[in-house]
Formats: structure tokens, sequence, C-alpha cells
């Protein structure tokens, strides 16, 4: 029988986790304030927390001086388009990985995940050279291109994980059925993985909007995300906090909401055979 | 789940045909026949040329202009890859007189033979001039130039009794800066660069050096940290930061100094020209009206503890534009730009410091008090003769050589722990002298 928490347990717990969330969301909240601010009152110190000036003119100074619709329209097309195609070529590399494993296999995970180990500075030369060569440079494809297989090895190693959680006797019993190969991944393995592949989605594409190095060196203005956006409010001479903190918040205001809509999905698939 | 699959690999393949339609759109602009891309940095002067190029494209239909906007550092690193590599990106640089010498040396550099009958070259200020000039050829136009100087609170001198000297000795400037201390009010004699970096606290500890006798390097291109100019150039800074500087001074850059003496905090402050345009700002400055400008300090040698910079426009080998990006130079660097500034925005934003014509114009000189001292400063700085004994490179504030990004960076870092107390003086100098000795070794500098 479950033991029961007594109310001042309860109410410590309860107030520990929202001092925990709310650390958490700090930053966030103080870039946000700030975009509110005059330059001045941005590098003021003490800083004054919600007693200031409150303006909206960093707004309107970072919209008369960048396309942001562009730029936006840019991060979803890369990020969701190299998310959606490292989700098609990893459900099947980790489903043979799972339930089909070679000798190898594990050898081949690690090395997959060697290749994060490389600082990317130590490629880009040579895939620069590649993609001028092949005309990719600020194009959006190339840009698809670099961050799907950037994250393939994360996310063949999610799936892998939430993958290895779905006991090998079902899908046994689907081939036992006649099911082929692919109708086993499509009507009987994907709709058990779904939180976890959904999270994995989630947080592929996360990682993929917020991916600065790749798409800050292969990107000019075409092709340009909204990490570029960004960049190109930060200066060493002259205040900018203000400024800045309005690009960002401008930034992350899409993936806040798509966060915000799919956060039970998201803590579902993290939390995916946690408990047994 | 079918349908899960399919949607999946139609939007993957709508997002690709999307990104590939948009690249070939891209390719092909269809209101001009030339579309220029241009690099540059994120600064007032800067942004107000992307404001006004209106101008130049109503001038010349037949060419676009694309801006690519970034913070000096990542900009410095995304040009340097697109020229080394001749990938083509950009038909216009942003570049300082750091990389102009050094690019210009490796072929990645048009000279700039065409920029026009009414370009007046002799116009441009000698010492910038020269700055951006290899074997008497422009390799790229000056946008703005720079130096630094000393910017002083006038009510605090007052207040103290003293008088800044239009060019005062580092002895008084030690002196001042402890009487006009007063922690307990917040007001620190004196703020100075000291966040590592070659172009944050190196700048102005070179330009310091400079001033003591010191310099990096001998003609034989031997380090010179062990000399007894650089201990005294490092101990009268970090006494003197200990004494009247403000806490935590090891991280503070340009941009924390700004804020640090527009919110009243600092006494004295040295740093770059431009600075002077922000802190006589009253919409930034809360000491607008009290602050006054004198020279960098010097110690009697003949030199002072000032720098030179400027911000300039190039066009890299790798672009098939050059006919357009010399139009667009000629524009933005030419004496009607300056005009059409003054027009629109007033006579106090215009980019200072490349034409002796501006500094001749009594409207500039009425708005902008601090103009003469900025063309003094930069009268005072010599990139060819920088140190008081001879060295074998050129530049004031830097050495420009291509190692001298990553050596400055490397001392900085020494020198940046000496003043938080990491560090004594003695061993940063010594750890300065060790890195540069094995990193000149190792590119095979000395003779």
């Amino acid at each position: 029988m479950a033991r029961q928490a007594s109310p001042a347990r309860v109410l410590t717990t309860t107030i520990a986790a929202w001092v925990v969330g709310f650390l958490i969301f700090f930053p966030i909240l103080w870039m946000v304030l700030t975009s509110f601010k005059t330059e001045l009152e941005a590098f003021s110190t003490p800083p004054s927390f919600l007693f200031f000036h409150w303006t909206t003119e960093n707004y309107a100074t970072v919209q008369g001086r960048s396309d942001y619709v562009h730029h936006a329209i840019n991060s979803i097309v890369i990020a969701g388009g190299s998310t959606l195609i490292a989700m098609l070529i990893a459900i099947p590399a980790a489903w043979s990985m799972a339930f089909a494993p070679s000798p190898r296999t594990r050898d081949i995970l690690l090395w997959m995940l060697s290749t994060k180990m490389m600082p990317p500075v130590g490629v880009l030369v040579p895939i620069y050279l590649i993609y001028r060569n092949f005309g990719l440079l600020d194009s959006r494809v190339g840009l698809v291109a670099v961050l799907c297989l950037g994250n393939l090895p994360i996310v063949v190693w999610m799936l892998f994980t939430y993958f290895k959680e779905i006991p090998k006797d079902i899908l046994e019993a689907a081939r036992m059925d006649g099911a082929t190969i692919g109708k086993e991944l499509v009507y009987v393995l994907t709709p058990m993985a779904v939180p976890g592949i959904a999270s994995t989605l989630l947080l592929n594409f996360i990682l993929a909007w917020n991916e600065a190095f790749w798409t800050l060196n292969l990107s000019t203005s075409q092709a340009a995300p909204l990490t570029v956006f960004i960049a190109s409010y930060s200066s060493p001479e002259g205040l900018f906090w203000a400024k800045l903190s309005a690009a960002s918040t401008l930034a992350i205001a899409p993936i806040l909401v798509l966060g915000w809509f799919s956060q039970r999905q998201l803590v579902r698939g993290l939390t995916f055979g946690a408990v047994k | 789940m079918k349908h899960l699959v399919r949607a999946l690999g139609g939007a993957a393949f709508l997002s690709v045909a999307v990104s590939g339609a948009a690249s070939l759109m891209a390719a092909c602009p269809a209101f001009a026949e030339t579309t220029l891309t241009i690099a540059t940095v994120n600064n007032g002067d800067m942004i107000r040329m992307q404001g006004l190029t209106s101008d130049f494209t109503a001038k010349n239909p037949d060419i676009a202009v694309k801006w690519v906007t970034l913070e000096e550092n990542v900009l410095r690193q995304r040009v340097t890859t697109d020229i080394a590599t001749k990938g083509g990106q950009f038909d216009v640089l942003t570049i300082g007189t750091y990389e102009v010498p050094i690019w210009a040396k490796q072929n990645w550099l048009i000279p700039l033979d065409n920029l026009g009958a009414n370009y007046d070259v002799s116009d441009l200020l000698p010492k910038i001039r020269d700055a951006v000039s290899v074997g008497g050829k422009l390799y790229a136009a000056p946008f703005y130039g720079e130096s630094s100087m000393m910017m002083y609170r006038t009510d605090l001198f007052q207040k103290a009794g003293l008088t800044m000297p239009e060019r005062p000795t580092w002895d008084f400037v030690i002196d001042a800066a402890k009487k006009l201390t007063d922690k307990s009010a917040e007001v620190y004699g004196i703020c100075l660069r000291g966040k590592a970096g070659w172009g944050e606290n190196m700048a102005f500890l070179t330009a310091m050096a400079n001033s003591f006798g010191a310099r990096w390097f001998d003609e034989k291109w031997q380090p010179q940290f062990n000399s007894p100019e650089w201990k005294k150039t490092l101990t009268t800074y970090v006494d003197l930061m200990k004494e009247a500087g403000p806490p935590g001074a090891s991280s503070n850059g340009f941009n924390e100094n700004l804020a640090l003496f527009n919110a009243g905090k600092c006494a004295m402050w040295i740093d770059a020209t431009v600075a002077a345009s922000f802190v006589t700002n009253p919409r930034d400055s809360r000491v607008a009206d009290k602050v006054g400008f004198a020279l960098a300090p010097n110690t009697g040698l003949g030199k002072n503890a000032n720098w030179l910079w400027a911000w300039n426009l190039a066009i890299p080998s790798g672009s098939k534009k050059v006919e357009a990006a010399e139009k667009f130079i000629a524009w933005a660097t030419g004496k009607d730009y300056t005009a059409l500034v003054a027009a629109r925005e007033g006579w106090a934003n215009v980019p200072p410091g490349t034409r002796t014509s501006l500094y001749q114009n009594p409207d500039y000189l009425k708005a902008a008090p601090f103009a003469k001292l900025t063309l003094a400063s930069i009268d005072s700085a010599d990139p060819n003769h920088p140190t008081v004994k001879p060295v074998p490179y050129v530049g004031v504030q830097y050495a420009a050589i291509p190692e001298f990004q990553g050596l400055g960076t490397t001392v900085g870092q020494d020198f940046s722990a000496a003043l938080s107390g990491a560090m004594t003086v003695d061993a940063a100098l010594a750890a300065a002298q060790s890195s540069t000795e094995r990193e000149m070794k190792r590119a095979g500098y000395p003779k």
C-alpha cells in the first residue's frame, strides 16, 4: 500500500518544485522583460525587475531592420525538413538495431555517437568546399541535409532506446500472423512507440531550431534562419541588450508555443519505460 | 499509421521541394541584374548605412543589395572561411585594418583601382589610408575610423580641484584616479578593459605598453614579455585597477565600461573614440553634459596609449560582381554619402575618422565637440612605427600577422588572470613569454 504523504510534505515539495521551475524559467523571463526596456535600463545596475519604463520600441526597431518572417519561415522549413527526413531514416535503422541486431550493432551505435564528439568546426572547411562545389551554400536544401545528418545519431539512439523497451514477443506474434517487415514496422511497432517517436521528433526539432554553428556558417541571406537573425543583434561596441532580447524573444516564440502544446507528449515520451 | 508514414514522407518531400525552389528563385532575382551580398558588423554607422541603401539603389537601379549583419567575431570567422575557400558568398566585406594587409598579401582582396573620378582618395586621412594600403595600392576603402582617447567626468574633476591636461601623463592619471575613487558611492577613478581577447584587453594593453616603451617582438621576432617595459606596464595596470577600478574589472569590455560610465560610475575611461558619441548622447547617458575629452596618456617617451582602427569595405577575389561592388564602395565611402547622412540624420551621425574634409567642416565640428581630439588621436597613432623601439610588424594595438589573433587571446587570458588575482604579474608575463615563444617558433618566425 502506498505511503500517504503528509500535507506539510506535499506543501514543501510543491513549493520546491515551483522554485526550481521558476529558476529554470527565469532566464527566459528576464530576456522577455529586457526586451521591453530601453538600452540604458537594460544595462543599469541594480537591474529593475518590473518597475521600469515599458517600451515596445525594440520590437519596432527589430521589425524595421530585419525580415523576421523570412527568417522564421527558413527556420520552420529547415528544422521541420531535417527532422522529418531524420525520422524516416532513423525509424527503420533503430528497428533493425533493436530487433535484428548483428554482432557489430553495438559498435555501430557507439561509432554513430562518437561522430557527435567531434567539434563541428573540425569539418567546417571540407563541408564548406563540398557545399561550394555543389552549389549548396546559402540553400535550404543544404541546411536541411547538414542538420539531418548532424542530428541523426541522436535520433537513432533515442529511438533505439524506446524500441528496446517493446517486448520482442509482440513483434514475433505479428510475424506469426504473417506480417511482413514493413507491416510490422508500420502497424505494430510504430503505434506502440508513438510517445517515444513524438518526443524524439520534438527534441530533434528543437535541436535543429537552435542549431547555430552550421546555420551561421553555411547561410548568408536567402536561407538564413532565426539563429542568423539573432546573431545580427550582438555587438562588441554599443549597447544592444534590449534589441537582442527582443530579437531572441521573437525567435523563441514559435518553439515555445510548440513546446507548450506538446508538453504532455514530450513528458510522456521522456518518461516512457522509466517505470516498469 | 499508414497515413502517418505517408504524411511524414510527404512533408519531408515538400520541405525539400520548397527549399529547392526557394534556392532556385534566390539564384535568379527578377528585379535587378546584379545582386550584391554585403557582409557587415552590427554597429550604429553600419546599420545607418543599411537604412540609406535606397539612395544607392535609386542611383543604380540595376543593382540590388542584400545585407548580412553579424557580430564582429562571428563575421570574422564567417568571411575568413568564405574567402579562404573562395566560396564567393559575399561581394563586399566589412573588414578591419588588421585583416587588410594580411589578406591583400594572400591575394584574397581585389585592389580598389576603379572607385571613379569623383572618389577623392587624397582626402582620406593619411594614417587610415596607410593602414588599408599595401604596396601603395588601396585594398579596402575606410568606412569609419577610430582611435582611443581619454573620456572623463568634468564635474568630478572640478569637485576634486583637478584639471585634465590635453596630453595627460600616466602619473597624472594614476594620481587623479586614486583621488577620484569613492568606493562607498560606487564611483571609481578609472575604468579600463579587462576582458580577455586580442580585440578586448589586449587592444588596450598593447597600446598602453607602446606608451611605456614596450613592444611585442624585437626586430628578430623574439617575444619581449620578459622586458622591464612590459613588467612596468602590467604592474601599473594591475595596481591602478585594484586601487581605483570597478569590481570585477577582469570581465569588463567596451560595453560593460560604457554602461558603467553612462551610469556615472567611472571618473575616467580610456577607450575607442567612437564611445564619445555614446557618452554624450542624453538618451543613453546620465552624464551626457559632464564629459570632457583628452588624448590617451603617455610617459613622455613619444607614444600615447592610443590605437588605430578602421572598419573598411573590401571586395573578395571570389566575387563575380566586382564592377557593382566597386560602385557600392565608392557610394558608401565617398563624400556624397557623408552629405547624405548629414542631411537625413544630422552631422553628429556622420561616420567619423576617414576623411580630412570632414574635420574642416564647421557644421561637423559644431555638432561633434570631440571631433578635434578624435582627429588628434588618429594622427598620433602610427601603425608603421607603433613603438618606441623598432619592430618588424605593422599595427598599433596588434601585429598584423595571421598568428596574432590566437597569440593575443592567449596572452589576454594571462593578463586578465593577473587582473583578477588568479596569477601574479610575474607569472602572467612568464606565461605570455613562454606561449608566444612556442607559437612563434612553430610558425617559423624567429630569425
